[in-house]
This record gives C-alpha cells, sequence and structure tokens, in this order.
C-alpha cells in the first residue's frame, strides 16, 4: 500500500502545531493548504509578498494583483498583509518563517537537499528554495514516491545533483514513510501498513534507524 | 515647486542621461504583477541596446520585457527564475549562447538591490551556501555558520509599476503586484515610475515608496492585466 498525494497532504497539515508560519512550495506542497485541520490556524507565506494567504480563485474571478509564488491568483484571508521582496525575504532569511514546506530531486542523510536545477542546456532556474532552505526554522521536503520513475531512491547519502542548500532538510514525508534527520542520522517515525521494514531500507539509499514508537501509517480509504 | 509629473513617454526620457546604450535597468514585476510594461515599450521604442537587465523573471510574452528581449537589445540578464511556460524568447537565446545570465537566488536578488539603495556596498547571506551559486564567492563564519559574500546591485535606471503617485513621487503599490518594486526603486539612479492614478497627495501613513526615491512619474491607462486578450 502507498499513501496517496492527498493522505501525505493531509498528515504533514495534521503535523503543523497551531499558529505556525509557513510557506508551501510550488507543486505538491501546495497541497497541504487544503488539508488545514478545522480547529487550527495557519498563516500562510508566500514570498512575492502576501502573509495570509487564502485559497485560489475562480476562474473568471481572478485578481491577477493578487497572485501566489506559482503566479496563480489567490486570495488573502483576515490578518494578512502585503509587504516587498526584500521584506518578503527578511522573513524567510531572517528565521522567522517557521516551516518551509518543498518538494525535491533528492535528500541526503545529512539533511543536503537538491530540488532546482537538472543539468542541461535550458537556463537554470532557482526562484526561491535556497532562501528558504537556509532560512527557515524548519524544512520539510515531501516526495509523492519514494523512489525516481526509474526506482531509484530519492533518499540518499549524497546528493547527485546541485545543491540548493546544505544540511538543512528536518524531516521527509513520502507515500511510503515518513522519516526525521537529525546530524547524520534518518529516523523512521512513520511507515506505510503492510510495508516491512527491509522493504522501506531497500527503496532508500541511506542508512535508516527505527524510532521506538514507529508509528503505521494508514492510506485513507475514501476514493 | 517639485513637480515630478511628466505628460508623455518622450518626456520622461527626455534629457535622460542614463537611458543609455550599456546601461543596467531594474526592471520590477513578478510574473506579470507590478511591471512597468509601458515604461519598457518605451525604452524599447528609443532604441538603446547592450542592456543588462534585472528582473526576476525574463517575461511571459512579446510584451514589457520579453519584447525588449526579443529585439535583441539585453546583453546580460540577473534573474532568479528566467522561464515562462508560454514564452521561451529567452530560453531561445541562452540556449543559442546569444545572451548572458546570471542565476541569483530570489531573497540575495531582493537583498542586493536594497544594499545597493542603502549604501551598502555587500553582506553576507547563508543562503546557497555550499551550492553551485556561491562558487567563487568570498565565504566566512560568523557564529558557527558559514556565508557567502554578496555584492549589492546599483543601476542606471529603475522602471516601477506604481498603483498611485503625487507630484512629489510618493508611491502606493497594488497587493502582491508591490513585489519588488520598492527595493527597485531605491536603486535605480534614475527612478521612472508609471503608475494607475496620480492623486493630489497620497496620505503620508500610506505611502510605501517616499518620493526621494522617485525621479519622474507618468500616469498611464490600463489594462493591467498581461498579456492583454488574452494569449
Amino acid at each position: 500500500m502507498k499513501l496517496s498525494a492527498a493522505d501525505i497532504a493531509t498528515r504533514v497539515a495534521r503535523d503543523i502545531s497551531d499558529g505556525s508560519y509557513v510557506n508551501l512550495g510550488i507543486g505538491m506542497p501546495m497541497l497541504v493548504g487544503n488539508y488545514i485541520p478545522k480547529d487550527r490556524e495557519f498563516i500562510l507565506h508566500t514570498e512575492n509578498g502576501m502573509l495570509g494567504m487564502g485559497p485560489a480563485m475562480a476562474e473568471g474571478e481572478e485578481d491577477w494583483d493578487l497572485i501566489n509564488a506559482g503566479k496563480q491568483a489567490v486570495s488573502i484571508l483576515p490578518g494578512g498583509s502585503f509587504f516587498h521582496h526584500a521584506d518578503s525575504f527578511a522573513m524567510i532569511r531572517g528565521g522567522h518563517i517557521d516551516i518551509s514546506i518543498l518538494g525535491a530531486y533528492e535528500v541526503a542523510s545529512n539533511g543536503d537537499v537538491a530540488n532546482w536545477d537538472i543539468p542541461g542546456p535550458r537556463p537554470p532556474a532557482v526562484g526561491g528554495a535556497m532562501d528558504l532552505v537556509a532560512g527557515a526554522k524548519q524544512v520539510w521536503v515531501m516526495f509523492s514516491s519514494h523512489v525516481s520513475k526509474a526506482g531509484a531512491p530519492k533518499i540518499v547519502e549524497k546528493c547527485t545533483l546541485p545543491l540548493t542548500g546544505v544540511r538543512c532538510v528536518d524531516r521527509v514525508y513520502s507515500d511510503l514513510a515518513i522519516i526525521d534527520r537529525t546530524g547524520h542520522d534518518l529516523t523512521v517515525v512513520g511507515i506505510v501498513d503492510g510495508l516491512t521494514r527491509d522493504e522501506l531500507e531497500g527503496k532508500t539509499g541511506a542508512n535508516l534507524i527505527w524510532a521506538d514508537n514507529c508509528e503505521t501509517l494508514c492510506p485513507s480509504q475514501a476514493v | 515647486m517639485i513637480d515630478k509629473r511628466r505628460d508623455t513617454m518622450a518626456e520622461m526620457l527626455e534629457n535622460c542621461q542614463d537611458a543609455k546604450d550599456g546601461a543596467t535597468i531594474l526592471v520590477a514585476g513578478f510574473g506579470d504583477a507590478g511591471v512597468a510594461v509601458r515604461l519598457l515599450e518605451a525604452i524599447c521604442d528609443v532604441g538603446i541596446t547592450d542592456l543588462t537587465i534585472v528582473s526576476n523573471g525574463a517575461g511571459g510574452g512579446d510584451y514589457g520585457l520579453g519584447a525588449l528581449i526579443k529585439r535583441r537589445r539585453v546583453r546580460k540578464l540577473l534573474s532568479t527564475f528566467p522561464r515562462s511556460s508560454n514564452y521561451t524568447i529567452f530560453e531561445d537565446l541562452y540556449v543559442a549562447g546569444e545572451i548572458e545570465l546570471e542565476t541569483v537566488p530570489q531573497g540575495t536578488l531582493a537583498e542586493r538591490i536594497r544594499a545597493g539603495g542603502a549604501g551598502i556596498p555587500a553582506f553576507y547571506t547563508a543562503t546557497a551556501y555550499g551550492t553551485p551559486l556561491a562558487e567563487g564567492k568570498e565565504m566566512r563564519e560568523f557564529d558557527g555558520r558559514q556565508y557567502v559574500m554578496e555584492r549589492a546591485i546599483k543601476a542606471d535606471l529603475a522602471l516601477i509599476h506604481a498603483s498611485k503617485a503625487d507630484r512629489w513621487g510618493n508611491l502606493t503599490y497594488s497587493k502582491t503586484a508591490r513585489n519588488f518594486n520598492p527595493p527597485m526603486a531605491m536603486a535605480g539612479n534614475t527612478t521612472l515610475v508609471e503608475a494607475r492614478e496620480i492623486v493630489d497627495m497620497v496620505h503620508p501613513e500610506e505611502v510605501i515608496t517616499p518620493g526621494i526615491f522617485v525621479d519622474r512619474v507618468i500616469k498611464v491607462d490600463g489594462p493591467f492585466m498581461w498579456p492583454v486578450g488574452g494569449e
């Protein structure tokens, strides 16, 4: 069994404490915004100058002055604010953002992360990723799949792609597991129901430690 | 009497020593929000070339910065994300080796510009330490952590898109169309502003960019959604 993207996003949202200031990366991390528990308030930061980002606007109701980092038309919630880019990244670099949640190509056992560039002829594009991983108090990576399409582990001893940041990832969520990183140790704190420890170790390119109270993660039965 | 208002684009660029071949130009905006598209059109029309452009992106179509790049007026781009899903003119020139690119992390770009406007020649940031974008740069340890030295950016021209302006050059912005506009307004030797509205006076408590940073202002008419009329 595997966790769906919605399962992973639901779990990530549940693990964010009330009152957190959170930056959600483009792509899968944006899903987390759809699963905020009703008893909690998170303030979502978007790097192009807003705190209190609300849901995307319906087609035909967009305000193109009000966009997120992915250039989608969104809304602003009560208590939100607008600010310029230098202030926005002062929030990031200055350690005011509690959690940065990003997608990635690779995470290494020492917390290095590669998520911005696959070398090739196209111009490299970094956006705010390097600032976020260097500046946020916590960096969480979401993998929709624990291994690549070719079956190669995304959690590795050493990243092979150009790095986004060093020793910065605190936690990884995938379709198979939740893994915490401290120093050079990767500790499995959750494993999907039905998967053996050997099977997870076989899909991971770095040594794993098992938490005493490792949790069994159950995929949602909802279709 | 101070009056920074101008009536025509010709007056915006008249006797402007900084609108010259080889100029470095700050182009504000993020995606299509907050880009001074009419000022960019005027820069395109005046024909200056061999430009170094500082911009988060590389333009999203054959308008604004995209048009300037397409007409081969840009020698070099400093950018964080020079890719667009629907417009590839920059990518095509880059792949052909016909335009230079300096890739800059977004927060480092914003702070380099802010520092340029604030008279700070360089600063240290943890951003990009240990990555290819820090190669060749001076590193220094502070309190047990490694930092990369980054140089300030100052420019000949800054092109700003504001919501409201007054005759003193005080500015406000609209929502996330603020983005790079305030730090860029500080870092241009000449700062040119297009505003959607000219008012008698922006209330002092509402001013985002004080007029000291602004040289000339022009009112521009909508629409302000790009590309006009769809793709």
